[in-house]
């Protein structure tokens, strides 16, 4: 146990030194702990130590209900808390065979997507921030308060909904949600066109973005590396597209790709996903049909035995659940695959023989969570 | 010439006279240069809170904010209560660090920008000290800063603040370069160091205007240089926040770290008053040849009036290229500085030299 916890200190050669990135850092955006060996200011060697807001919450899940379960995956990656929430209701609705009303399917396509913009809008920020463009962060901020005032609006909360239930949906939207999207989406088209003036065409961003951590198809697959971050490298690994989940193979959409692998093309993924999911959106908001928001759920459920896998396309990738059932009220093991903990791995290998300077900004593409990272 | 009436020099000069008919001449000496530091002393502090305001509601102004408005009307008290804060704050002292050149650093920093402000005229008769080569003197003082940044970040004993002085070094010593060439462009024009003479030669026509495009250019290196040099971004990879958490001045508290927070605000204000007297004309007015009308109107705008109008517009720029660039890296900027400024800069030169010799400036 003692040596799990003292981690052996890196080996240093000649002329390096080590530096602690964390776990109080301004561009770990968290509690990350990376202990990366430099020589002047080249990265030779980077260990991310993880742990420092690991909260159990895989255990915690052996103990509670399913419903009550939703609950914590809010706290995973609490940017994407309504797609963290969908997975588990997936999952529980695929075990138990249950078919969720069409107003509910809608209505959780339109807010994963909206909540997938408002993830992409604060990583847009704080990628800036990164980049040492504070006034990025500001433009990203205040355009995100949209989605999120429509999430209060509706539901109550901001940040952690935990909306979504077994069955259903906690209760109906707000009557003003459909026309509320509608003008948020037409504002947002115009504020995108401001991010790409402010940062995607700006000589200096692109000069540091360019060609910097460059992550290789064959990298990215070997390592996992999914969502926005393997399709900047040519990977088509879009759960919506490969294992579609609600109304996602009844709605249109390109799947982005780039080739390039590097920090620009992760950042132009995301950019171009933004108005891939307003697409999304713009194609359910007024078909929204009339029902229940709710199918008809048993009180306590109880999954009957056996194994059961269900993924979604979260804002950072993909996001597997893998839960062992023997029958009862909670489960044996619930297990998340979560994105940012896959991801960060890669980090590493990409940030080699790059400036301290490069590693923020490759760190700041990955889009980590920290939440996520630890559970 | 209207702007006589606007003339300090019988102003102080009656003063320099009537003090050396009173006491013997060291010691009038004396009383002048202390009455000389004493105003800049007030002068340092009040422009350094006024451009710490200033910077607060421009930033703010262009990330949607308000900024500052609570104390005082529209928050003009903020920073001064925000210097009181930071000067009753505990002064942390670090274990293992170099106390001696801990302490001095911030002090070689902010004695290095007080110093330049002496030979900047500030109106005609309003100047400290009138060098026959005082583009020469600033040049060489302003870059004194540079060794309290090394200081602070070599005693400090954090890794982070000798990455910060380390690049600050590399980039101020590469910066000095083209703000020298740049200024050196337009000695080339003015044929003369003296900062009153440089003024004196742009009553006819600021020297942005006179020097055709060379001057032109050369204000566009000495304004991207000037940045680097006072560690502002998009240049300010000495404290690079997001990277080296804040640089050189990160074991840095209270009123040491108040010291560096000020120097760069007044060197900020340095580098822009050089701008606003060799390319912008200084406290001359702006005049169009042939116009009398118009230059009548404009000699009867005080002198101080255009000196600081100019100064602010320069720091604006500034102002506005910090907050909305994002930063550069190492090797970006020291490509930028080798490989581009510096060979503009000597071409600039020779051209500016044929122009001036061919006799096309006006």
């Amino acid at each position: 146990m003692k040596e799990i916890i003292n981690l052996p200190v890196q080996s240093i050669e000649e002329e390096e030194y080590h530096i602690n990135m964390g776990p109080q850092h301004p561009s770990t955006h968290g509690v990350l702990r990376l202990v990366v060996t430099l020589q002047g200011e080249i990265v030779k060697k980077l260990q991310p130590h993880c742990g420092y807001i690991h909260r159990g919450i895989e255990k915690m899940c052996e103990k509670d209900t399913y419903q009550q379960i939703i609950h914590l995956t809010d706290r995973m990656d609490y940017l994407s808390a309504h797609i963290n929430n969908h997975a588990v209701c997936l999952l529980v609705e695929g075990a138990l065979e249950v078919e969720v009303p069409e107003r509910v399917k809608y209505i959780r396509t339109i807010l994963d997507e909206l909540n997938r913009i408002a993830s992409h809008q604060l990583w847009w920020s704080s990628f800036g921030m990164d980049l040492g463009g504070l006034t990025c962060f500001f433009y990203g901020l205040r355009d995100r308060e949209h989605i999120l005032d429509i999430f209060e609006e509706s539901f109550g909360s901001r940040l952690l909904h935990s909306y979504y239930t077994p069955g259903g949906l906690m209760r109906d939207v707000h009557p003003n949600f459909q026309k509320r999207v509608k003008d948020f989406l037409k504002y947002n088209r115009k504020k995108i066109k401001d991010y790409d003036r402010i940062l995607s065409g700006n000589v200096i961003f692109l000069e540091r973005s360019k060609g910097v951590g460059v992550l290789s198809k064959e990298l990215a697959i070997n390592y996992g590396v999914t969502g926005p971050s393997g399709r900047g490298s040519g990977w088509a690994c879009d759960i919506r597209k490969k294992h579609p989940y609600a109304m996602y193979d009844k709605v249109e959409f390109r799947e982005v790709l780039r080739h390039e692998g590097d920090t620009y093309s992760r950042y132009m993924v995301r950019i171009d996903e933004m108005r891939e999911s307003m697409n999304i959106i713009e194609q359910l908001i007024d078909n929204i049909p009339e029902g229940d928001f709710s199918a008809k759920m048993k009180p306590i459920i109880r999954l009957p035995e056996g194994e059961y896998y269900q993924c979604v396309e979260s804002a950072r990738g993909e996001l597997g659940i893998y839960c062992i059932s023997d029958g009862n009220k909670n489960p044996v093991r619930m297990k998340f695959r979560t994105p940012s903990f896959v991801n960060l791995g890669v980090l590493d290998k990409i940030s080699r023989e790059m400036k301290i300077a490069d590693l923020v900004a490759i760190g700041a593409s990955l889009d980590l969570v920290i939440p996520d990272i630890d559970r | 010439m209207a702007f006589n009436i606007y003339d300090f020099t019988s102003f102080t000069q009656s003063i320099d006279q009537a003090l050396y008919e009173w006491l013997p001449p060291f010691w009038a000496l004396l009383v002048e240069m202390t009455i000389i530091g004493l105003v800049f002393l007030l002068f340092y502090a009040i422009v350094g809170l006024f451009l710490v305001y200033a910077e607060r509601k421009v930033c703010a102004f262009m990330q949607n904010r308000v900024g500052p408005n609570r104390v005082g009307p529209y928050g003009v008290f903020q920073t001064i209560a925000d210097f009181i804060k930071l000067l009753m704050k505990e002064l942390v002292y670090i274990k293992n660090s170099d106390k001696l050149l801990f302490n001095i650093a911030p002090f070689i920093v902010i004695i290095a920008s007080f110093m330049a402000i002496a030979a900047i005229p500030f109106a005609k008769g309003l100047h400290a000290i009138d060098f026959d080569i005082g583009i020469m003197y600033v040049i060489a003082v302003t870059s004194l800063g540079v060794i309290g940044v090394l200081l602070a970040g070599w005693s400090s004993n954090n890794k982070y603040s000798l990455i910060g002085a380390m690049r600050s070094g590399a980039q101020i010593i590469s910066y000095e370069l083209s703000v020298g060439l740049s200024l050196l462009t337009i000695i080339v024009l003015a044929g003369t160091m003296q900062f009153s003479q440089v003024v004196e030669m742009q009553s006819t026509g600021w020297f942005i205007f006179k020097g055709h495009i060379p001057a032109f250019i050369a204000f566009v290196i000495f304004l991207i240089a000037s940045t680097a040099e006072t560690n502002r971004g998009p240049f300010d990879l000495a404290e690079a926040e997001s990277e080296l958490t804040a640089g050189f001045h990160t074991e840095y508290s209270g009123i040491k770290f108040a010291f560096f927070f000020l120097a760069e605000y007044m060197n900020m204000f340095i580098v822009a008053s050089i701008a606003a007297t060799v390319f912008l004309g200084g406290w001359m007015p702006f005049h169009i040849y042939g116009w009398e009308g118009f230059n009548h109107v404009m000699d009867f705008i005080p002198p101080l009036v255009w000196y600081f109008g100019k100064t602010a517009f320069v720091i604006w720029l500034m102002m506005w290229f910090k907050w909305t660039f994002p930063r550069l890296r190492i090797d970006q900027l020291l490509t930028l500085e080798w490989k581009y400024l510096l060979p503009i800069n000597l071409v600039n030169i020779l051209i500016m030299a044929f122009i001036v010799l061919m006799g096309w400036h006006f």
